[in-house]
Parts: structure tokens; sequence; C-alpha cells
């Protein structure tokens, strides 16, 4: 098995070049984020598609109440922005506002997801009723998904950006820069979601 | 932000199991990975070859006489996810491009090579949870592209681990494209610019575009109909008034780029083929970079001419038959311009070449009933029939597969260092060549005829053109045998092949074979002509 071996050559290899790259980290992210939003895309089209082909039996609700995902766009709007907060702060070395941002940040999101099983708990449908409820409870609920993995990696970095022995600093910011551009990316993938599910 | 990389660090040496090992562990070496999809693709390869022999002896006549019906439906619903999600997309995108895009661009790895060794460990489990399917409860039985309502009655366990393990693939398929995307646009040396990367890049960047655009919605379009299966949700339900349609129109906006992500890497791997064995540039280099992107634009636009007969209505037929028609355009300028490379060139008939040569041909078939299957009328007539059959194994077959091993016998010698037999080459070639159109050509006319895809009997009208397929298949199962002998005894004592036997030009050839750990000593070269054939040699330099 030797012919497959190249590890004979490793130990002369480039030991005294030491190279630099640019970081494309944050690329790699805004090409899986343009995948996910594919996946929505597709939900969207099913959607709009079963909307305007195919008809709801007799005596289906399919009215929404507007109060409560009015709400929730609220509270996704304002965490983004308190997550901009918390960026800058970190940006100007002030680890501990920043984390205090952070933390309001992922309670906005934790808001949210209690809001939106509220609503869920209170509506007159379920998830098999008709073709209506089931695209509902898929587009809110694969959203949902979306806002739990996030605020779980909000929590994480606010404990990364702790003062003594934390990770995230001025210098290390990309953590926290990732995990902005995926919130942003949840709550703009809302507001189309709460136009075209609640609006429309 | 820039990142340093300190060489000691990156590399991980001592970390990382030697020799033969390293292809068994968690290895982010993009060559070690490379190879790692090579093999495993090729042993799901032998396993759906083996699926597929099965469907040719049950097929040798008119009764369901080899095997029931259901395993049948079961046996040709395996054979087409195995041969799509596990040996061609991941051998054409993963094995050639983790191997050869970080020499092309001029760097020591993948973007993220992390992510490139989930992307290929997501692929041995799924695979082998797919195959385990079969024996547990059944495999799924509703063809590979799983349309409801059948995928929704047939029995549900196999049709839940089908959808589980192409959702894994898919995953795998996306993390690689995002891997490729960033490696081919970020990582290049410095002074390279796009227009100077060899055509394979093209391929894989514009096949990683379609990955990350089309996959994730087929990954959605699952997710529900595993809803539908489960939890007893009615999206693709017509009983519980779901849409079968809106599935197809879903499944196909994947589907179809799907077919475009199989065979436009083999697109790049023959531009790089053709021109080191003819001693000449490729012909026409830019305007095969914009067919390429032609063919991403428009193979995202053409998806519902699989659907003519699921009551699309006439605006939809029209779009989709012209814009289908269109894609022949920038292929047929590939094509001719793979035959300019060859005019006057000094050919070389090595096994690389022949292969090559035989994907030409068949390509070039398997487009033309393409182009005539994507006209409604003619497509009404033989939808789902054995026609269709013959046209995608035209393309996929004796396309992408004759690509695969073509490549195979011409970066053998990079990858080992050892030259292939050309004896044996030259005999697989024959025995394929001759199998495949033996085996595909007649099914041409058993569509024309009428007879339908996908059912283990037939009318016995068409029992002696179906025994002639069986043949071809016989064959193209016996052509493997002088491959693998050739590679098993090739491995160990071939000839010596040098660094560079091909005195070929792009980058990979210009590091020792096998290549060490980060591909080069030293800088990595600046190839600005990579098909800079024919000239003096004081001109190359």
């Amino acid at each position: 098995m030797t012919t497959l071996d190249s590890s004979k050559e490793i130990q002369k290899n480039n030991s005294e070049v030491n190279e630099t790259h640019e970081d494309f980290r944050m690329f790699g992210l805004i090409t899986f984020l343009i995948a996910d939003g594919m996946t929505f895309a597709g939900f969207f089209a099913a959607y709009l598609t079963y909307k305007a082909v195919n008809p709801l039996p007799d005596g289906a609700i399919y009215e929404l109440e507007l109060p409560i995902p009015t709400l929730n766009t609220i509270l996704l709007l304002v965490s983004s922005a308190t997550f901009h907060k918390a960026g800058k702060a970190l940006l100007k070395d002030k680890n501990s506002d920043s984390q205090k941002w952070l933390f309001f940040t992922a309670f906005l999101g934790i808001l949210f997801l209690i809001c939106q099983l509220f609503e869920y708990f209170h509506l007159p449908f379920g998830l098999t009723d008709n073709l209506f409820a089931s695209t509902f409870y898929a587009l809110t609920g694969f959203h949902g998904l979306h806002v739990t993995l996030g605020t779980l990696m909000i929590l994480i970095i606010a404990w990364q950006s702790r003062i003594n022995g934390g990770r995230l600093t001025s210098q290390n910011m990309f953590p926290l820069e990732a995990v902005e551009l995926y919130w942003h990316f949840v709550d703009g993938i809302w507001v189309i979601l709460f136009i075209i599910l609640y609006l429309l | 932000m820039t990142i340093s990389i300190d060489p000691q660090k990156t590399n991980n040496e001592s970390l990382q199991p030697k020799g033969w090992l390293r292809y068994f562990s968690f290895s982010l070496d993009h060559k070690v990975i490379g190879i790692q999809y090579l093999v495993c693709g090729f042993l799901f390869y032998l396993i759906g070859g083996t699926l597929a022999s099965a469907i040719r002896i049950e097929l040798a006549s008119p009764m369901s006489d080899f095997m029931p019906r259901d395993v049948y439906n079961q046996v040709l619903t395996l054979h087409g996810t195995i041969m799509i999600f596990l040996w061609i997309v991941p051998v054409v995108n993963g094995a050639f491009g983790n191997y050869l895009i970080p020499f092309y661009v001029g760097a020591r790895d993948m973007a993220f090579p992390r992510l490139n060794a989930v992307a290929f460990w997501l692929i041995p489990p799924s695979g082998l949870m797919l195959v385990a399917s079969y024996f547990v409860d059944g495999a799924a039985q509703a063809g590979w592209t799983a349309y409801p309502p059948l995928s929704i009655t047939t029995p549900q366990s196999g049709q839940i681990i089908w959808i589980l393990s192409v959702l894994l693939l898919g995953g795998s398929s996306i993390f690689g494209g995002i891997n490729f995307i960033a490696t081919i646009i970020k990582l290049r040396r410095p002074g390279l610019k796009l227009m100077q990367l060899p055509m394979y890049c093209w391929a894989m960047l514009g096949t990683s575009l379609l990955v990350v655009l089309s996959t994730p919605v087929l990954a959605g379009t699952l997710i529900l109909l595993s809803f539908d299966i489960i939890a007893n949700t009615g999206f693709f339900n017509p009983v519980l008034g779901g849409n079968v349609v809106v599935y197809q129109h879903l499944f196909w906006f994947y589907s179809h780029p799907a077919v475009y992500i199989m065979v436009l890497p083999a697109f790049g791997l023959v531009s790089e083929i053709l021109p080191v064995h003819a001693r000449k540039p490729l012909f026409g280099y830019t305007t095969m970079v914009f067919s390429i992107m032609g063919i991403v634009v428009l193979g995202l636009v053409v998806w519902a001419h699989h659907m003519f007969t699921s009551g699309t209505p006439p605006w939809m037929r029209l779009f989709f038959t012209i814009a289908t028609a269109f894609i022949a355009v920038p292929t047929g300028i590939k094509f001719f311009n793979w035959v300019a490379t060859l005019w006057g060139g000094k050919i070389s008939i090595n096994s690389a070449m022949l292969f090559s040569c035989g994907f030409i041909i068949n390509f070039v078939f398997g487009g033309i009933t393409g182009v005539a299957l994507a006209q409604v009328p003619f497509d009404i007539h033989v939808h789902d029939t054995y026609f269709v059959v013959a046209h995608f194994h035209y393309i996929v077959y004796g396309g992408t597969v004759f690509i695969i091993f073509s490549s195979i016998y011409h970066w053998f010698p990079k990858v080992t260092g050892k030259m292939l037999n050309e004896k044996l080459g030259i005999l697989h070639f024959i025995i394929t060549f001759i199998g495949f159109n033996l085996c595909f050509a007649p099914q041409h006319w058993l569509g024309l005829n009428g007879m339908p895809r996908r059912v283990a009997e037939y009318d016995p009208q068409f029992q002696f053109v179906n025994q002639i397929s069986s043949l071809g298949a016989l064959l193209m199962a016996i052509s493997t045998i002088p491959f693998l002998i050739n590679v098993f005894l090739s491995v160990r004592n071939g000839k010596d092949a040098g660094d560079n036997p091909w005195n070929a030009l792009t980058p990979e050839w210009l590091t020792s074979s096998p290549p060490p750990v980060e591909n080069w000593e030293g800088e990595a070269p600046l190839v600005e002509e990579p098909y800079g054939y024919g000239k003096e040699i004081s001109e190359q330099k």
C-alpha cells in the first residue's frame, strides 16, 4: 500500500513559508444562508400555489388573528437592533455592555418563541385539519426552528463574551458577526413570512 | 481581516494517521478526501450495478419470474437512488473536485477542510442506511422520484429511510458546493485570473451554484413528504385536499438541475483530458465559460419539461419547451469546441482518450433524444416509456460514467505515481462501449413502441429486443472485471509514471506524483496558460 502513500514527502514541505489568506468564513456563511433561503423559497412557492389552485373545504378557518404575530414582528425587529448594539459595544471593547445586549436579544428571541407557542395553542385548527393549517404550521414551525437555533447561538456567544477568559473580543469578532448575520436573515424571513401568511 | 496560517498548526500531521489508514480517518487533506469519495462511490457503483443486473435479468422474460413485483420496485428504486446520489454526484463532484480544484486554483487545501471532511463522512452512513432498509422492512418502492401518492401509499418505513438518507446526502452535497464556491472565488493564488482557470473550475463553479440554489428546495419538499407519511398531513395527498403536482414542481426544480450537477463536471473533466491527449489548446475557452454559465441559468428554468403529462397548462408547456430547446445551444457550442480541439491534433489513442471520445459520441446521441423529449407532442407519446430510460442512461452512463473512467485513466498516475495498463484499459473501453450501446440503443425502439418503464412485466412481443438489451447489460457487468484487475495490479506493480507522464501543463502535474501533503514544495506555480500546447518550449516558459 506504500504506492498510495504520500506521507514520506511531508517533512520538508514549506515549513519556512508562513502564508496568509483572506478570511472567507463570512463568504461561506452567506453562501449557506442563500441555500437556506432557497428552502424557504420552496415552502413559500408551495404555499402560494396551494392558495391559488387548491380550494379549502367548506367551513375551513383560514383567517388569522393579527395582534400576536404583529407583536412577534416587532420583537424580532427590535432584537435585530439590539444585536447590532451588542456588536457596536464589542467593537469599542465594552464587553460587559455587549454581553448585556446579547442577553437582551436572546430574551427577545425566547419571548418570540413563547408568543409563537401561545398562538399555536389558541388557534382554532390543528396540523392535519386542512391544507392551509398544514402549510401554516410547516412554515412557522420551520422558521421557529431557525429562531430556536439562533437563540441558542446567541446564548453561546453571550457566554463567550464574558470578561474573564471569553473568546469573543474586539479582535475576534467573527462569531458575533456570523450569528448576527444569521439573526438578521431569520428576521428577514419572518417579515416575508408575516406578509405572505398573515397579511395576504 | 486576514488569517495567518502556521504550517505547524494547520497540518495536524502528528494527529493524522499515516499510510492507508488515513483513508479511513477524518482526514482534512483534500486529496485523501477526494480518494475517499472515489472509492466509496465506486463501491456503491458496484452495488447499484448488481441491482441493474437484477433488473435486466428480470426483464429478459416478459413475466415477473426472477423476483416478486414489489421486490422489483424496491430494486429499481435503490438502483436509481444509489447510482445518482451515491455514485455519480459524489464522484464527479466530490472526488475529482476535491482532488483537482485546490491544485487548479493554486491552493494547499479546500477553503473549509473540516466542512469538507464532514461532507464526505455523511455519505457512507446514509448510503449504508439506504441499502440496509432493503433487509429490514423492505426498501422504498416509489422510484428515485418518490412521487406521491405512490410514495405515501407504499410501505412507510422504507420510504422514510429513503427520505432521511437523501436528506443527508443533499446536506453533504450543499456543504461540498459551499466549499467549492469559496475555494474557486476566494482561495485563488494571487495573480491567477478567473479567465486563466482550467475549465473544470468553471464547471465546478457552475455546478456548485446549482447545488446551492436547488438542493435546499428538494430538502424542504422531502420534509413535507415525510410529514405526509408520518403525521398524516395532506400536502401532496389529494384525498386530504393536497396537490401532487406541487410535489412534482418542487422535486424537478432540484432534479432537473441535478442532471447538470451530474453532467457539467463531466464537461469540465473532458475539457481537461482532450487538450492533453490531442496536444492542442482547448478550442474556444471563452465560449466554453459562457456556455457553462448559460447552462446554469437555463438549467434552473426548464424543470417542467418532465411534467408535460401532469396537466400542465399550455403556456407552461410552450415556455418550458422553448427554454429547453435553448439549452441545446450552449451544449452544442461545447460539443463543437471539443471536436475542434481534436481537429488536427496529435491524438494519442489511449484509454483516457478513447473513453472521452466515447463520451462525445454517446452524449451527442443522448442530447439529441433530449431535445426530442422536450417537444410536447413527442413527449406525450413516449412519456414514462423505455425511450426516457434510454435517453437518460445515454446522458448519465454514456456521458458522465464514461468520463469518470476516462478521468481515472488520466489521473491515476497523478494519484499513485504508477501507470495503468493500457491494453487492459482499451479492452475495458471496448467492452463498455459495445455493452453500453447494445444495452441502451434498443430501448429507444422499445419506448417508441410503447413499453412502459418501471414495470416488471411486459408484452411478449418485446422479448427479443429486451434480451438483446440484457446481453448488453451482461457485457457492461463483465467490463468491470478488466478495470478492477487493472487497478489492483497497477497500484502495486504498475510502471513508474514519473511526475508528469502526459507532459500536461495544468497545475496538478507540476508537482510530484503522488503529490506531497500540502501540494507544493514552496510556493504554488502560476499557470497562466493551462492549455498552451503545441507551442515551442521557450514560448511556454
